[in-house]
């Protein structure tokens, strides 16, 4: 059985690894779940690295059905090649295309299947999929063909819980619920995609990073990747962590609405919070 | 005493199924959680809960069935207390041969009754009592081949009824006042208002009558599905009590307003009369009378406000809280007439249920409209009872 031990460029909490592994091991989907930013997708990247199998990715989309994800029989190049006779229209196989499911099903080695924000699609969407995620096999009425999985793919699903999701299909999921980063795992996290990073800057941005995490008004608070975007602005730029310490250089990478900027220019000078930093500074 | 864990969770009302139980024997059959309990406490977190909501409910129904295995932590933590590190003790082989002659029962024995003792505090190099360096049976960096080792190096066994204690995940909890972090949350619940997209379909029909009028020539007829609308009212009390409430609520709706396809928001202080405010400080208003008249019964009305006032308010005429506004009729006249316009209607208070009936008009308002709390659990409730078109129940 494969065993996912976690890969170099993905910090993980131990939790979430022995999540991964209690999905694999009983067969069944994992539901991760957690703010936006917070690393979703890139566990299941990490998990196909980690167990060094391809990684299929199936987005959804508001308007994805679940049919789609199986497979497409594609009635209207049918109609249009009996319209001019170019191909023998008489194999309906060739007019059956697999949706992304379909093809995680139909491959010979196991595979990594992403099913990418569920909570996007229709509500009733997960519950069309019961069936073929208990059974992992589909039939397709048109071909009268049954397609079953040769290998049980590897399921990760990712929700940013902009719908609840039904019962029954919850039923059958592995839960896991990614809190945000502590600041030492942040830091960790920082150290992956900045090995070389000054420990002082590092240390200058998450205190602002969090500063400003703590603002409740906040309409988007800014998640990971746009610490990782700041951090690779700053350094880029050659900004001294004196100047992260003294102001807030290129927020727009932190804060992308207008109100959020403003809110946290306006109270940045005579915040406590923002002033702790250069306090210490004259104290050591 | 296992099975109570499961009733336990269903007791702090965790929906738990019996499907989901028997998955974490089978997880617990293939030791995934490695004998540990801070694993244990994780495991069966991810597959008997699905919704972080509900993580403070299970963390209680965890320390309630758990809380007796404490006793062996907190044993292990005072004895690691009691123990220190010191220099590992030599035997010559005549000693050692000695000590092998305990057998663990009677060690196991011994050393309840040590514990119960207490003889373990700061104890070094002694032969009987627990503690460290010693030939006794109990301790760490010692020597006996029958001994309990206690403490010594890492323990497996961290406190899992401890994480559970911590009770992290309070805020997740459903039953408290909103808070912005949970406005996202309470946003799909709002989506269950919602139609669904539009929808490119092929019109079989219309294509057959296309491709016959041309002449045999395929002529392919699109449509899109039909989009069911939903149509939402928001009128919400501004103003006084309510006005930490006010932004926030707005916030909330107008971020929702880009999926409704057809909302409306108004404003009142405390009761509605014959003024509907459109502007959060109440400078423009549309007629209440005429509104009423003017919009289709089909819209869903959802209230928010306290719904706390001085009784003179809703039954008085001139009753309104602000002295420079005048009201022909009694505001709780308005609220009818509106509850009989728009029968799909329910009001949302922050203020918790079990106060309701302490306040008059509170208990006034709630005559008139179905009412719920402001929290995530209410809000649920309040969309399904719109949906379900409970509302055209209600008295």
């Amino acid at each position: 059985m494969d065993y996912f031990k976690g890969t170099s460029d993905y910090v993980l909490s131990p939790e979430l690894k022995d999540n991964v592994n209690v999905s694999i091991a009983l067969g069944r989907p994992l539901l991760v779940k957690g703010e936006p930013g917070t690393g979703k997708t890139l566990l299941a990247h990490s998990i196909a690295e980690g167990v060094g199998k391809r990684l299929v990715i199936w987005n959804i989309k508001s308007t994805t059905k679940a049919r789609e994800g199986l497979y497409v029989y594609d009635t209207v190049q049918r109609l249009n090649d009996a319209r001019f006779g170019d191909r023998d229209i008489s194999d309906i196989r060739q007019y059956i295309k697999p949706g992304r499911l379909g093809e995680s099903f139909a491959t010979e080695e196991q595979v990594v299947l992403l099913i990418d924000e569920i909570d996007k699609a229709d509500i009733e969407f997960p519950n069309d999929l019961l069936n073929e995620l208990d059974e992992m096999s589909f039939h397709i009425p048109e071909t009268g063909e049954t397609v079953k999985a040769k290998q049980r793919p590897i399921v990760i699903i990712t929700s940013n819980s902009e719908k609840e999701l039904p019962d029954p299909f919850l039923r059958r999921c592995v839960f896991h619920y990614i809190e945000f980063p502590s600041e030492s795992l942040m830091e960790e996290i920082v150290y992956v995609h900045f090995p070389e990073i000054e420990k002082k800057l590092l240390r200058e941005c998450l205190k602002k990073f969090y500063w400003i995490r703590q603002f409740d008004m906040l309409r988007k608070k800014p998640s990971t990747s746009e610490l990782i975007d700041w951090i690779q602005a700053l350094t880029a730029g050659g900004i001294s962590p004196s100047k992260v310490e003294k102001e807030l250089p290129f927020l727009g990478t932190l804060l992308k609405k207008k109100e959020d900027t403003d809110l946290v220019a306006q109270s940045a000078p005579g915040h406590h919070g923002f002033n702790t930093s250069i306090r210490t500074r004259n104290v050591y | 005493m296992f099975i109570n864990f499961f009733f336990n969770l269903k007791a702090h009302g965790v929906p738990v199924s019996l499907h989901e139980w028997i998955t974490l024997h089978h997880a617990l059959a293939q030791n995934l959680n490695d004998c540990s309990l801070t694993r244990f406490y994780h495991v069966a977190r991810s597959i008997l809960v699905k919704n972080e909501i509900f993580f403070d409910r299970y963390d209680l129904a965890f320390l309630d069935t758990f809380k007796d295995i404490e006793t062996t932590d907190e044993m292990l933590e005072k004895i690691l207390e009691g123990l220190r590190k010191v220099k590992e003790l030599k035997l010559s082989e005549e000693e050692k041969r000695q000590v092998d002659e305990l057998n663990l029962d009677e060690v196991l024995r011994n050393f309840e009754e040590q514990f119960r003792q207490g003889h373990f505090k700061n104890h070094v190099g002694g032969n009987r009592a627990i503690g460290t360096g010693g030939r006794s049976t109990q301790g760490a960096w010692g020597y006996n081949p029958a001994g309990v080792r206690i403490g010594q190096g890492e323990s497996r066994h961290k406190r899992a009824v401890q994480i559970a204690e911590k009770r992290s995940f309070r805020n997740y909890s459903s039953s408290i006042t909103l808070d912005t972090r949970q406005m996202k949350v309470a946003l799909a619940h709002l989506r269950a208002l919602l139609p669904l997209g539009p929808e490119e379909k092929l019109n079989l029909e219309a294509t057959i009558d296309a491709t016959s009028k041309n002449a045999g020539e395929i002529e392919l007829v699109w449509e899109n599905k039909e989009k069911k609308a939903a149509k939402v009212i928001l009128m919400m009390d501004v103003g006084g009590s309510m006005t930490p409430y006010a932004r926030m609520v707005e916030r909330l709706f107008s971020a929702a307003s880009s999926q409704i396809s057809r909302f409306k928001h108004f404003y009142f202080h405390n009761c509605v009369y014959q003024d509907l405010w459109t502007d959060i400080e109440r400078r423009d208003s549309v007629s209440t009378a005429e509104f009423m008249k003017s919009e289709d019964s089909d819209y869903k009305l959802i209230m928010v406000g306290d719904a706390e006032m001085a009784p003179s308010e809703l039954t008085w005429v001139n009753g309104a809280v602000d002295y420079w506004y005048h009201n022909d009729l009694p505001g709780l006249v308005w609220l009818q007439r509106i509850r009989e316009k728009f029968r799909d209607s329910i009001w949302l208070t922050p203020i918790q249920n079990r106060a309701w009936g302490y306040v008059q008009t509170t208990r006034m308002i709630a005559d008139i409209f179905p009412m719920f709390e402001l929290t995530l659990d209410g809000l649920d409730d309040g969309v399904k009872f719109l949906m379900q078109g409970k509302g055209r129940l209600h008295a």
